[in-house]
């Protein structure tokens, strides 16, 4: 890389949270700004689409991509980025795996605008009424993006170089990846980077009692005391450490708190959310398949756990979708 | 006059996605300017199905930027749901970490979002005009900066593990108590940060005194204003009524949170992925209001801790006591809120309460609905749940901070792009500051388009024919 190295970041459908894990390097952002030119970032400066538009092919060199792909702008821009950058990177579960806006595929986009402009309580005379992609006014055409049918991941929409999971990545991941890109030390293409290749299980340090693991009743975490020291899955409250690759330093375990998925399925795991229906149920203290199922019965959202940030980027939105995509 | 069409695509230093257009009329003058939000997630509809004490970790990805205050007014909706109030020491710690994040949003908004406006100028070099610049032109102003948004940062991390995306409340409580040790920690940043925030408040009063002209044609309108009150009207943040004020700053309605859907209803525009929420009462869009720093200290008759209300006192003088509608004077609020919400970190630590171990009420009463009602940093936030007897949630209702701000941010843009675009020499600082008219009030649109989406911005300037005849590109 000839003088300094340009980065890009950009936010496609996300929360900001990816924007924050990066404001998160503190005093290192500034060493960052010493290495490397910014030359594209919305959230915290001021160069444009057309900015970006002007530069030659391939002229940034790192792009970190978050937020899934939810309509015509997030793809025009990844398409866009894309072309523009040498390396492209899926940065943090949106990108990643769809993250929790995939979740909205459990839906078809009719449904949820009749819940948000049709039937929502607070909704006034002018309920029904739709926004438009295109509308006249008085004054002239005024448009907006097209929402699309079904959540996408950036990988499903152009090629991407390197993965960093996460909901958000932890910031000693993302300075870790900075310095691995620079010291040009990337590991093979299409690899997940910033991140371990174990389960969080083979990582956590709870104990796993004295029975083994085997669930007679399945808990919430609001309903009991949880023994910070102990297994959740042995306290019986659904944890997903088993089918999550490890490396965000276990936060939530170390709060006290069940493992949710963020990081994605462990190496050689396609689908997060059925390897957790088989790791549950293989820990389910019966033989009867009556009582089995009263004993699954207590998860109650099952989909909402094992997919909470894969759905889009499961088997299972394929099963629904096909394969025509948007 | 050639008829023309001025894109800035995206709005940049907002957080999210949103676009502007402007229509000009034959004579090169602004017509009307809109404001719109590109975004639309669907957040009201995937939470369907999902178990109710999920909700506190789902709902914070409706917003990276406040996500204790999704997770916050998730848990508070959860418990009255489930019908088991936290014991007080969960409340303290709840309330300590929402401090904490007012603390961090607050900061970062005002020195590295806003900043760059303030201290290097609006039509400063837009290459330079960030936080870099700003490092670059004021290290030790920077070094404060990060100091006072770490500060904010690191309660959330010792309170609530997290501290993005934290993972601490839940219905009835929270499931972690504070040590003595991490308390004594936080403690001992307190001077410091009032410091910081003081220097703030004197960078921005410096300013104020050497840009009255602007403040007072920037965005200057009236509307109705919002926000929680103690039961003697002071700023309150976690917990309490909503108190909303008329023009004039007489009380129209306190009510509880739950009874919501009385006081508020929301219009819904074709050209917005947003919608539009008012007074129901008055209609729209005459019952339209703000909330917000600059709403919130509009809704209030004093602050209950010394430092914050002796510069509310000053603030307040004004406009002779009377609301005050600029809103460039959003910045202002900001910062007061900043120094209350860590003069209340203080109150909140020296409470002995704050170390209890009594933090999880397992008891129920099983309601099937509620609604939690928190201050996020960008104002009132509401979460509406109905459950079932399972613990499935039904139905989902969420009116965010920037949504209820939607049409003051609408009417800030048209103001501001009708007073400083003027003739055919659109200069780059003059968009800027229509897009600062929708930065001042720090918008959330991540938040805001839970529902549908995304925000860069995008300004589009058309003709009174629909003609497009040339494109002023902001860089151009």
């Amino acid at each position: 890389m000839a003088g300094k190295p340009k980065l890009a970041f950009y936010w496609a459908a996300s929360c900001g949270g990816c924007e924050i894990t990066i404001t998160e390097l503190g005093m290192r952002l500034i060493d960052v700004g010493d290495l490397v030119d910014i030359v594209f970032w919305p959230a915290a400066m001021d160069f444009k689409y057309d900015d970006v538009a002007a530069m030659k092919d391939k002229e940034i060199d790192i792009c970190f991509y978050n937020g899934a792909i939810r309509n015509s702008e997030n793809e025009h821009v990844a398409k866009m980025l894309r072309a523009k950058s040498k390396l492209l990177v899926a940065f943090g579960s949106c990108s990643h795996l769809g993250g929790i806006p995939g979740l909205a595929n459990l839906f078809d986009v009719e449904t949820m605008l009749q819940r948000v402009f049709d039937t929502a309580p607070t909704l006034d005379e002018s309920r029904g009424t739709r926004p438009q992609m295109k509308n006249k006014m008085p004054e002239g055409e005024i448009e907006i993006p097209k929402l699309y049918e079904r959540v996408r991941t950036l990988a499903q929409t152009v090629e991407v170089d390197y993965f960093l999971p996460g909901c958000p990545p932890v910031v000693d991941q993302v300075w870790n990846v900075f310095q691995t890109i620079l010291a040009g030390k990337l590991p093979a293409k299409g690899s997940v980077i910033g991140a371990a290749e174990k389960t969080n299980c083979d990582v956590c340090t709870r104990k796993k009692g004295a029975s083994g693991m085997r669930i007679k009743e399945f808990k919430r975490p609001h309903q009991v005391q949880l023994d910070p020291e102990m297994c959740f899955l042995t306290q019986g409250v659904v944890c997903l450490g088993p089918v999550t690759r490890a490396g965000c330093g276990l936060p939530c375990l170390n709060g006290n708190m069940p493992c949710r998925g963020c990081y994605g399925p462990p190496e050689g795991v396609v689908d997060q959310g059925s390897k957790l229906v088989s790791a549950v149920a293989s820990l389910v203290d019966t033989d009867d398949p009556k009582v089995l199922e009263k004993i699954l019965e207590g998860i109650v959202d099952p989909v909402g756990l094992g997919y909470r940030f894969g759905l889009a980027a499961s088997i299972l939105s394929d099963l629904k979708y096909g394969k025509k995509g948007a | 006059m050639v008829a023309q069409k001025i894109t800035i695509e995206p709005v940049t230093r907002i957080e999210g996605h949103a676009k502007v257009t402007i229509n000009l009329n034959d004579a090169g003058k602004v017509e009307h300017a809109y404001f719109h939000v590109n975004e639309f997630r669907g957040f009201e509809k995937f939470c369907e199905g999902r178990i109710v004490f999920e909700m506190p970790s789902i709902t914070p990805r409706i917003c990276g930027i406040c996500p204790v205050s999704h997770h916050l007014a998730s848990a508070k909706a959860g418990d009255i749901v489930m019908g088991c109030p936290p014991p007080r020491t969960a409340s303290l710690l709840r309330e300590l970490t929402h401090m904490g994040q007012i603390i961090q949003s607050h900061g970062m908004h005002f020195f590295e979002l806003a900043g760059p406006d303030l201290i290097l100028g609006f039509d400063a070099d837009p290459a330079t005009r960030n936080v870099v610049g700003l490092i670059n032109a004021d290290a030790n102003l920077a070094l404060k900066a990060v100091a006072l948004r770490k500060y904010g940062q690191e309660i959330i991390h010792m309170v609530a593990g997290r501290r993005i995306h934290p993972n601490f409340a839940i219905p009835g409580g929270v499931n972690k108590a504070l040590a003595a040790a991490d308390r004594d920690v936080m403690l001992k940043g307190i001077d410091e940060m009032i410091a910081i925030t003081q220097a703030g408040l004197k960078i921005f009063k410096d300013w104020a005194a050497a840009n009255q002209e602007d403040i007072n044609k920037f965005a200057v309108f009236p509307s109705g204003y919002m926000g929680l009150v103690t039961p003697d009207n002071s700023l309150e943040l976690y917990q309490g009524d909503i108190r909303l004020v008329g023009r004039d700053g007489q009380q129209l309605e306190k009510f509880d949170s739950n009874n919501y859907l009385d006081v508020i209803s929301e219009h819904v525009e074709d050209w917005s992925y947003l919608k539009f929420p008012y007074y129901k009462k008055m209609g729209y869009p005459e019952g339209v209001y703000r909330v917000g720093p600059l709403g919130r200290l509009n809704a209030i008759d004093q602050i209950d801790t010394p430092l914050a209300n002796q510069e509310f006192k000053e603030y307040r003088a004004i406009n002779g006591g009377k609301p005050i509608e600029n809103t460039l004077y959003y910045h202002y609020a900001r910062l007061i809120e900043t120094l209350f919400a860590i003069e209340k970190v203080q109150v909140l630590l020296n409470d002995p309460d704050i170390l209890g171990k009594d933090i999880l009420n397992t008891r129920q009463e099983f309601k099937g609905e509620g609604v939690g009602v928190i201050e996020a940093p960008r104002g009132t936030l509401l979460h509406h749940y109905i459950v079932r007897k399972n613990g499935k949630v039904e139905k989902v209702n969420l009116i965010v901070s920037t949504g209820h701000n939607n049409w003051a941010m609408s009417e800030a843009v048209d103001s501001v792009a009708k007073t400083y675009i003027t003739g055919p020499d659109i200069r780059e600082g003059l968009l800027n500051r229509v897009e600062a008219a929708i930065r001042a009030h720090d918008p959330c649109l991540s938040c805001s388009t839970h529902a549908v989406g995304q925000m860069p911005m995008v300004i589009d300037v058309i003709a009174a024919d629909g003609q497009l005849v040339k494109t002023l590109k902001r860089n151009s």
